[in-house]
């Protein structure tokens, strides 16, 4: 310590450059960490906030695309229904559709058919419920298209008219899209492609509609139970007994579009970064190791152990790590504050901090393998004559 | 311990009393490099250097001065012959082949001062003697130690607060000479410490290196390629091939 702060101090322009360095890695660290926060929220919202233990799919349906893939009957509602373990089972419709407000305003919407009455539908901040057969409940977000209360929005293809007679709070989005809740019926319509064109699809229109199908089976597991847990067997048996897949609710976020190729891209992006980090820390202090080689032999002739100059070492790479990385996580949340309205960008404190920890510690290896150095480092070398 | 007005001749009087001697070195062979290369750095070397005297070593490059020293400050094994440093004999050291044992001996034991260029350029002249204080005691790093004394003796009180960046060549080795003295070492091992000075300079700090021994009871060993500076040396000895002899001149 009294070595490394006095070092830090007096090599200040070099030691600056190299906090400089780790700073910068921080900001973009921060801002990798918004923009996956960002990423997920915009690919999954939808799903985080329901109130839902696990879906069930249709048996062997690939987890991409689940959500689109897949198709369950009455048959596979039931039999969920019956087990122990389940609460309440619900089935939801999911289906991206592409739409025209009457302003004109193209908008992409992910329709979420739910039955009214189920914990699916959702609990409005503005406006009214799920009830209507041409009603539908909208994320928040669509504001900014200039979508209001008894905005009327006309699916393409289709020309089905459904009008907007509530909103969700906060982001509710899957697949980048936002999310409309609709009932399941109307979602039943639109999808066996039965809906009236150019019209709002009425009672009459929802009653001759005869399918008992819907895209998977929300679950609701009873508290402590087996399924809550995510025990695998007890899931894998009413699996069985149903003809499903079940996902947790975070499972099954890799079956929304597009999710996991861009999580795990974010994800190596932020591998590198680290091991970046760890390098080009590394190498400074082999550098600077390398270029006190003589100041470290005198130290160890004058009898200070390798223990000694390793500790000093590391606290001196420990010091510059933690307050650079800190004045980079700063800069980022500036950053961050200031990122424009509509980007997928979202700081979570949690994700930011375990980065900030990965990043220092395996800073802090890289620099432990250069300090190391000091233990090879023979004391005669400080006689200027005997090599 | 000598007295220090008296030490010269007192140290002259005893060189013969091997029992009396700080550092003892007897019928010491080192053997450098390997194979084809293999040097005979030292050949039989037999050396007393007794409290409070600065012992000179003089001779051509390659003669085995270094050598004499590595051996000498717990750096480098004989090849055969015994060290002894006060009661202490280095051999045990070695065989047990303890890094930390050695280090340990050379902290509490021994002091150096090396060519020019071998303080910590981010350290102060104090805090150069308050890290070889923190080196010399690994426990009782809370107890406060004042370099200012130690300063002074050497010269440097009034630039304490300097870098050796600030410091000229002289100064830069005073502050080594009193960095060297921080543990009260029995021994003290000083490699060409006139390297990079001029000859006023060179007087200066090798009269102050005897003065120190001479106060303090050190026994010195001072490799020199500097004639000039003989004079303010106890005794002069000569190396060639590695054998140690009295200076003929
Ligand atoms: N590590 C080594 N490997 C091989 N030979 C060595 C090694 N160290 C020293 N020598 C040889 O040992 C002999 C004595 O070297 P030493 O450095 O002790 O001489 P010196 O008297 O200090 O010389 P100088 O006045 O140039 O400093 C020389 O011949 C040198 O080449
Ligand atoms: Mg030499």
């Amino acid at each position: 310590m009294f070595l490394a702060v006095r070092e830090l101090t007096h090599a200040r322009g070099r030691f600056g450059l190299m906090g400089v360095v780790i700073a910068l890695i921080a900001v973009l660290m921060v801002m990798l960490s918004g923009l996956s926060g960002g990423l997920v929220n915009d690919g999954v919202s939808g799903l985080k906030n329901l109130p839902v233990t696990a879906f069930a799919f249709d048996e062997g349906t690939k987890t991409d695309n689940a959500f689109s893939r897949s198709v369950v009957d009455g048959e596979q509602l039931a039999a969920w229904r019956d087990q122990p373990d389940v609460e309440a089972a619900t089935p939801i419709g999911v289906a991206i559709v592409n739409a025209v407000t009457d302003d004109g305003t193209q908008i992409d919407l992910t329709v979420f058919g739910v039955e009214e009455d189920s914990f699916l539908a959702p609990t409005p901040s503005d406006g009214s419920g799920l009830g209507a057969p041409a009603g539908i409940v909208v994320s928040e977000t669509l504001r900014s298209e200039g979508v209001e209360l008894g905005t009327v929005v006309t699916l393409d293809q289709t020309e089905t008219e459904l009008e907007v007679v509530g909103f969700t709070q906060g982001q509710a989005t899957f697949g980048h899209v936002d999310v409309a809740y609709a009932p399941l019926a109307t979602w039943r319509l639109i999808t066996l492609g039965d809906a009236p064109a150019g019209a709002a699809p009425t009672e009459a229109d929802l009653a001759g509609v005869d399918a008992d199908h819907a895209s998977a089976i929300a679950l609701q597991a009873v508290p402590g139970s087996a399924l809550a847990s995510g025990d695998t067997d007890a899931v894998a048996a009413a699996d069985a007994a149903a003809g499903t897949t079940t996902m947790t609710l975070v499972e099954s976020f890799n079956a929304s579009p597009g999710y996991q190729a861009e999580t795990l891209t974010l994800a190596m992006i932020q591998w590198f970064l680290y091991a970046i980090g760890a390098l080009v820390v590394g190498a400074f202090f082999t550098v600077w190791t390398i270029q006190r080689g003589h100041e470290l032999a005198v130290l160890r002739a004058m009898g200070a152990s390798a223990r000694y100059l390793v500790r000093d070492g590391l606290t001196q790479a420990g010091i510059l790590l933690v307050t650079f990385t800190a004045v980079g996580v700063a800069v980022g949340l500036g950053l961050g504050a200031l990122m424009p309205e509509g980007m997928p960008f979202s700081l979570e404190a949690g994700p930011i901090a375990v980065a900030s920890v990965v990043t220092i510690l395996l800073g802090l290896a890289g620099a432990a393998v250069a300090v190391l150095r000091v233990t090879r480092i023979e004391p005669v070398t400080a006689l200027g004559g005997a090599r | 311990m000598t007295q220090p007005a008296t030490a010269p001749t007192v140290a002259a009087e005893a060189a013969g009393d091997r029992s009396a001697a700080t550092l003892v070195l007897q019928d010491v062979t080192l053997e450098v490099g390997d194979g084809e290369g293999k040097v005979r750095a030292l050949d039989g070397v037999d050396l007393q250097v007794h409290p409070g005297e600065l012992v000179a070593i003089i001779g051509p490059s390659g003669a085995g001065k270094s050598s004499l020293l590595a051996v000498a400050g717990a750096l480098a094994a004989p090849t055969s012959g015994s060290v002894r440093v006060l009661d202490q004999d280095l051999g045990p050291l070695w065989e047990r082949g303890g890094q930390s044992a050695l280090a340990r001996f050379r902290r509490e034991r021994l002091g150096y001062v090396f060519q020019s260029g071998n303080l910590l350029p981010a350290l102060t002249a104090a805090d150069q003697l308050r890290l070889a204080y923190r080196i010399a005691h690994k426990r009782g790093r809370a107890r406060s130690f004042d370099p200012q004394p130690l300063l002074d003796a050497v010269g440097m009180g009034h630039r304490a607060g300097s870098r050796p960046g600030q410091l000229s060549g002289g100064e830069r080795q005073r502050v080594s000479i009193a960095r060297a003295l921080v543990n009260e070492p029995a021994v003290l091992l000083v490699d060409e410490p006139t390297a990079a000075l001029d000859r006023a300079r060179s007087q200066d700090v090798v009269a102050l290196l005897a003065e120190q021994c001479h106060e303090r009871g050190v026994a010195g060993v001072m490799v020199t390629h500097d004639h000039d500076v003989l004079a303010r040396c106890d005794r002069v000895l000569e190396m060639v091939d590695g054998r140690l002899s009295p200076a003929s001149a």
